[in-house]
Order: C-alpha cells, then structure tokens, then sequence
C-alpha cells in the first residue's frame, strides 16, 4: 500500500514538470506582454525597455524558465508584477475562497446528485426517474455562468435577498455565507447533472446483475439490497466524485468571475487578462499539483473500498 | 426529511433576512479596473488609477479643479501655493510650497517630501528609487531633468529646454511621505500602508478584493474636507456583475453602466451623470501604404460614418460625435474647415476623386480592433456599424478583433512588425487631457515609434512647429490658440477616422448626493455624500 503511494508520489514530479513547462511556454507565447499590462500604453520605448530589464523578461525564454523553475522549487512562486505580492500569499488566499466553495458545491451536489441517481435507478422508468434524467440534463447542459447571471438578477436584483459578488471577506460568518450561496448553488449544477447521470447508470448495472437477483431470492429487503448496490457501485461513483470535485476547484473560472469571488479561478482570469504571468504559473502549478493529489487520494479510497483493485 | 426541509428553509431565510447595514455615510465605488490600483504613490491602472486613488490618497503640486461641471477642468495649485518660470533662465521653475500641510503619518510636507518623490521616479540608484512606479509615470514627466532645494518650502525643477508643458507633466507627479518610507524602506510595505496629504486616508488593503478609506478630517482645504466618513473602492471588471452589484445595492456608484441598461436604471430611479470629457475614440491610419495614404480617402471614410446614428441606437446618448481630435467648445478646436457630418454621397464623390470606384475597384483594408479595454466603449458593436458605413460608401474594412492587451502590445511595437504589416489601422481610445497627450505623441515627427506612439506615422514639419511652438508659449491662452491652429490642420488631413466621444457615463444609487461630474477623466470625491 505505502509502496504503491510512494511510487504514485514519485510519478507526480514528472507530472508536474511537465505541466510547468507547458503553462510556461503556453503563457510567454501567447501574445500581449506583461510589461504592456501593468506601464501605460504610451510609456517611451526606453522606459518599457528598462522596466523589462528590471523584471528579468529581456532574458531568453529558457533561462526565464530555469530562474523561475529554481525558485519553485525552494517554495518561492516569485512575485505578481500586479500587486508585487508574494505569488504565495495570492495564491493561498486564493485556494482558500475556492476550497469553502468547491466543499459547498460539492456536498450539495453530491448530496443531491447521489439521491437523485439511486432513486432514479431504483425507479426506473417511472416519473421519478425521467424527473431526475431531466434535472441531470438540465445540470449538465445550462452554462453555470449563464446560471449564475440568472441568480444574480433574481434573487439579488429582483428580490434583493442576496448579495450579487463579492466574498464579504470583513462581514463575519453570515454576511460569507450570504456571499457564498449564489456561487454555490451555481456552482453545483454541472457536477449535480454528471453525477446523477453516473449514479443512475452504474446502480443500474450493478441492479441488472445475477447476484441482486440471488439476494432478492434469497428474501432479502428491498433497504438490503440497496445497501449491496451502494457498496459494488461505490468505486465508479468514487472515481467520478473525485474528479468532479477536482473540477470544482480548478474549473470555476467563469462563475467566480461572473461573482467576482476571490478564488483561483478569479485570480486565474484576473492574471490572464493582466498578463501577470508569476501568478499565473504560480496558480496552475498548484492546481496541477492539486489534481495530481486528489487521483492519488482517489485512487487510494478506491483501493480501501474494492480491495480487487489493489491485487492488480 | 421534513426536519432537514425546515432547517434549510429557515437558514435561507436568516441569511436573506440579515441584510448588511452600510456605515453612515459610506460610499462605495465599483471600479472598471480588474485590480486595486497602486497605492504606493505613483498609480498604475491609467487614468482610472489615478481618478480613485492616486488623487484621493496624494496630491501633486499643481492639480485639477473638478469642483466644476461647466467648464473644461483647469490645473490650479495644489500642494504648491505658486510657481514660476526664471525670467533669466527660462528652464528652471520655481515652486513656493504649501505650509502647514502634514502627511497621513503626521509628518510634514515640505521640500524634502518633494524631492524625496521625484528622487523616487528619477534617480535610478536612490535607495528609494520605486521601479514599479517609476515606470508608471516617468514618461509623464519627459521634460524634467533635474530638481534642488532652495529652502524649506520652496523647490526648484530644471527642464532639458525651455517649455511650458511643465504644469501639465507635475500634475502627475504625487507626493508620497519620506517618514512613511522610512519606516519600511520597501514600496510594497509603503503601498500597504500608504501616506499621502490627500483629502482620503488608507485603512484596509484587501488585493484585488477591495481598498477602504477613510475621510482625512485635519485635509489642509477646509472646503474640500470629505462629506462622507468612508470611501470603499470595489475592482469590478465584469460589466454585468457591476450592474448587479450598483441593482442589489452593494454600491452606491458605478462606472460606465451598459448602454442598454441605462432605460433600466434610469426606470428604477438610479442617477446617471455625464458630461463631455477630453477622450476620443478613433481609428489611427497607416499613412504609408494604400489606401490610407490618400488624404482623399481618409475624408471619405471620415464623411461616411453616421456618428449620431453611433450615439443615438447603439450607446443610448452616452457619447457624442467626434469630427476631430478634440470636441466642439474645447479650447484646442479652432475653426476647421471639414465638419465630417454624415455624407455618404460626399464621401462616394471623394472616393471617385481618389480613383477608387466603389465595386470595380474597392478601396480594401484590415483594422485591428479590441473585443472590450479600458476606454474602448462598445468596441464590436460600433466596429460592426462603422465596416457597414464604410462598405456602403465603396470602402472594404476586414476586421480583426484581438484581445485588448494584445491589441496594446502590437500597436506599441507600430506596424512595421511581421505581425502588424498586413494591417491599415487599429482602434483605440484616447485622451487628450494636455498637449502631449492630445497632440505630441501622436503627431510630431520626433514621437515616431519606437521612441513614442506616432504609429502612423504622421510627418508634418507645419504640425511639427506648431507644436514646439506650443511648448514654447507659456501664455496659456495664447498656447491655446497654437494648438487649435494645429487641430485645425489635423482635422483637415484627417490622419484618423474621428468617430465619437465619450461621455463617461456612471451610474449613481439616488442615495448618493452632491456630486458633480467634471469635465474631466478625474473626480472630486469629497463632495459626495451618502443619505441613508
């Protein structure tokens, strides 16, 4: 088991050297300059020059690279040329904002999604079961943004029950909660849909097997059989939670935009359109590592619960 | 289940219940900015940097006076009481500071505050020289060489040649506290915790969240002392989020609210000001290739645009046409002879007079355009209304939208580059807030790039005199006529498409009282108060 860990772990450097390089390369050549973006359009040609200069971008590409890469690796993300911050701090801040909403999201729409999917199973091709297809469908088709938008101009604008944006980083635990709801419930959407869409199939699968039908004949209950379903369906669902919930932290671009909530995928957008690329390499760098470590811990879990898994 | 129903149901209605209570006379600003501006003294984040927070925390010698919406904003003393230029030595200026002025930290201003600042922006190996803010607004202050001390409050500047744009370039200059400094030695640290002598004190520095402040109650202007008792500056790039944020009441004040939503706001009560302000929106020609190169056919494209069509249908009355640089009524007008009003048939003659006839020779050319940017308005929308102009007078526009930093960084780099050879123009706003900015970068022979932005390039040794001939003039009113001369002759060469002007709309909570929008890109906050 520690072996098989330690061995992931070890595979994860590549990983993620390879990913630095791609963000890397991806960031310097797409075109706009960071220097345009934080000194006045109309600054001397001289003057961007020395400012250039001062940051190390007149050095060639490779060697940005190597700098750059020689300070992460002593946990020094650099600097934003923004905000001159700590790309650390920004980035700390940053994941902390997407973590409570990630959670929130994700509890809700697993909550909500795992119910859905197993009474959908349970019933299929009842009312019950094309409701919660519809809901599923509906989750996964109706842009999140979109989403948000509307939220906002119904119980912000209309109704004013809810803040529109923000994160109420000063306003105690009920003004972020206020804050959060909107953005969750927003957020929750794609993965409630996927997830109810996944429940649904692999309780199915599991339902049409030689094995429910034993137990059923072996007079067990209905609340019997529903937990043997729930266990042999659980590694699928595992696998899929995991990577919803990696998507929830790194896939929020949009919706935190749309409420400009302070997590990374605000931060991420924030540092594109200003082309502050230390923190921009700085946040997908520690996304990269995020997701690396939630397939490892998901992959984990998945052993713990299917022990056949661990003996292949 | 019907417990966890109840309980959600309440907590949702306790967190829809416990709405905030804004402070008593609190007002806060959704920004257009992406980010907090610099708060370290010499701003970043443009012209809106400086309106929000280099002017509200700091002060330069001379200033504007926004206290007036009737007239084009002048620059009035601001921590300098008087100046004026040596009669026997006309490149050195002497300025008699303001006394018994103090700095947020309580230190006072005085003559080492201000070469302490200009050190900061000019003198590449002081301890205190600030990079970042260097870069800012050093090209702002092209003109100054070199500044001394004569005595405790008086400072005198030393110019490389003799020119009157000096005002005009020490209005950027903001003046931060050497005590503060001190006390960190790091800008950073200083911008977390700046020192200004402005009218608003720094409390709060959330980065790229929010910028909170407070009334500065010992400000040395009696007048000018803050109505309100906080200041709250939110950075919300997202038209839409802002809109939301100014509907559901989590500001008082917004900048450029949507065209479309201004019926809107305007039905629900909400205050929208505007007044007329020195920006303009334009096409910039290539005028050493085809077809922009042909004076003719610059006019014709300029008499083919419906501009009030522009105002009126697209941006709901928040601009106004714009048939030169500079707007009818400024000071810098004139009398040109070309009034570019709406005139397809004018333009057609024109085009045929240029030797291109409409379908069996189009004049062909690609512009590159922004899909959003700072000051850029409703760039798709007015682009797509402009190309059918165009085309309906014989006139073939290709447009290329890229992404607004992109466009900056091409148009910097001037169209003899691999990437911008195949291009005739680009779109981009302007300001022109004093002669260099409205004039001199733009068309003097010497702002050929890359030592500036004459990206054209326009080569006119007559604009050329005008200009240094403005800068000789230190009569204000005299200089004034000069440039007008100069405008008029720009207008009549057309080395632009003039489209419109910007009116630079906001929109204000009906809570929000006695502000008064100049014509200017800054503001005078501290008229404004905010009732309950």
């Amino acid at each position: 088991m520690w072996q098989y860990v330690g061995r992931r772990l070890l595979l994860a450097i590549p990983t993620l050297l390879g990913a630095s390089i791609i963000v890397f390369a991806m960031v310097h050549l797409a075109p706009g300059d960071p220097i345009a973006a934080v000194m006045p359009a109309d600054a001397s040609g001289a003057d961007i020059e020395a400012t250039k200069k001062a940051y190390g971008f007149d050095k060639p590409l490779p060697v940005q690279y190597v700098v750059w890469l020689g300070k992460v690796v002593q946990g020094d993300l650099g600097r934003s040329i923004a905000t001159r911050r700590a790309v650390i701090l920004d980035v700390r801040d940053a994941l902390i904002n997407s973590l409570v909403l990630a959670v929130s999201s994700s509890v809700l729409a697993f909550g909500v999604g795992i119910a859905l999917g197993l009474l959908a199973a349970f019933r299929q091709g009842k009312a019950l079961d094309k409701l919660a297809s519809g809901i599923a469908v509906i989750g996964v088709s109706v842009p999140h943004y979109w989403a948000g938008i509307i939220l906002i101009i119904v119980f912000s604008v209309q109704l004013n029950w809810l803040p529109a944006m923000g994160a109420a980083s000063d306003g105690g635990v009920i003004e972020y909660l206020r804050h959060m709801v909107l953005p969750t419930v927003a957020l929750a959407l794609i993965p409630l849909g996927v997830i109810t869409r996944v429940v649904r199939s692999a309780a199915l699968d599991i339902l049409a097997q030689e094995f429910v039908l034993a137990l059923r004949a072996k007079g067990l209950f209905d609340r019997r059989v529903f937990l043997h379903v729930v266990k042999n369906a659980a590694p699928q669902i595992f696998t899929v939670l995991g990577l919803q919930f990696g998507f929830q932290l790194g896939g929020s671009v949009l919706v935190e935009a749309v409420f400009s909530w302070p997590g990374t995928g605000y931060l991420l957008n924030l540092a594109i359109f200003q082309r502050d690329i230390p923190v921009l390499q700085g946040v997908i760098l520690v996304l990269a590592a995020f997701f690396v470590l939630l397939n490892l811990l998901v992959d984990v879990l998945q052993t713990l619960v299917d022990p056949r898994i661990a003996r292949h | 289940m019907t417990r966890i129903v109840v309980s959600i149901v309440s907590l949702v209605v306790a967190l829809a219940l416990a709405s905030p209570a804004a402070a008593q006379g609190t007002l806060r600003i959704g920004m257009t900015a992406s980010d907090i501006p610099y708060t370290g003294g010499q701003t970043d984040n443009g012209f809106e940097g400086f309106r929000f927070v280099g002017y509200q925390i700091y002060e330069p010698l001379i200033a504007w006076d926004l206290t007036r919406g009737d007239r084009l904003a002048p620059l009035v003393p601001g921590l300098a009481e008087s100046w004026e230029v040596r009669k026997d030595q006309p490149t050195k200026w002497v300025f008699k500071l303001r006394k018994g002025v103090k700095f947020h930290d309580g230190s006072p201003f005085n003559a080492d505050a201000v070469v302490f600042t200009y050190e900061s922006i000019k003198k590449k190996d002081a301890a205190h020289f600030d990079t970042y803010g260097s870069a800012q607004v050093t090209f702002r202050l092209a003109s100054l060489t070199g500044i001394k001390k004569i005595d405790e409050h008086t400072v005198e500047f030393e110019t490389n040649k003799p020119t009157s744009f000096v005002p005009y370039q020490l209005c950027y200059m903001l003046v931060v506290s050497p005590a503060q400094w001190q006390k960190f030695k790091d800008w950073r640290k200083f911008a977390e915790q700046p020192s200004g002598t402005g009218p608003f004190k720094v409390t709060r520095l959330v980065p790229r969240e929010r910028l909170e402040l407070e009334a500065n109650k010992t400000y040395w202007d009696a007048k000018r002392r803050p109505k309100v008792d906080k200041l709250v500056l939110l950075p919300l790039p997202e038209p839409t989020t802002r809109l939301a944020a100014l509907r559901s009441g989590q500001v008082d004040w917004i900048e450029v609210p949507p065209p479309d939503s201004i019926p809107q706001l305007k039905g629900a009560g909400f205050q929208l000001v505007m007044n007329s302000y020195p920006h303009n929106w334009t096409h910039t020609l290539r005028l050493d290739k085809e077809p922009w190169n042909n004076k003719l056919v610059r006019k014709a494209a300029n008499y083919a645009i419906d501009r009030v069509g522009i105002c009126k249908n697209l941006l709901n009355d928040t601009c106004i046409p714009a048939t030169g640089i500079a707007y009818k009524g400024h000071p810098w007008f004139g009398k040109p002879k070309e009034t570019y009003a709406y005139n397809p048939a004018k333009a057609k003659a024109l085009l045929k007079q240029a030797g291109f006839d409409g379908t069996k020779r189009p004049a062909k050319a690609v512009h590159l355009i922004s899909t959003s940017g700072s000051g850029q308005m409703l760039p798709l929308a007015m682009n797509e209304l402009i190309q059918k102009n165009l085309k309906d007078v014989g006139i073939d526009v290709d447009l290329q939208p890229v992404e607004w930093n992109t466009l900056l960084t091409r148009w910097r780099a001037g169209f003899k580059t691999a990437d911008n050879e195949g291009l005739n123009a680009w779109n981009i706003s302007w300001n022109f807030l004093e002669p260099w900015s409205g004039f001199g970068r733009f068309f003097h022979s010497k702002s050929v790039v890359p030592v500036s932005v004459n990206t054209m390039p326009y080569l006119n040794p007559e604009a050329d005199k005008l200009i240094d001939e403005a800068e000789r003039t230190f009569d204000i009113a005299r200089q004034n006529e000069v440039l007008a001369k100069l405008h008029e002759i720009l207008v009549d060469d057309a080395p632009w498409i003039f489209v419109v002007h910007d009116l630079n709309p906001r929109a204000l909570s009906a809570k929000v009282k006695g502000f008064v929008q100049p014509q200017s890109w800054f503001v005078d906050l501290t008229s404004a108060s905010v009732t309950r």
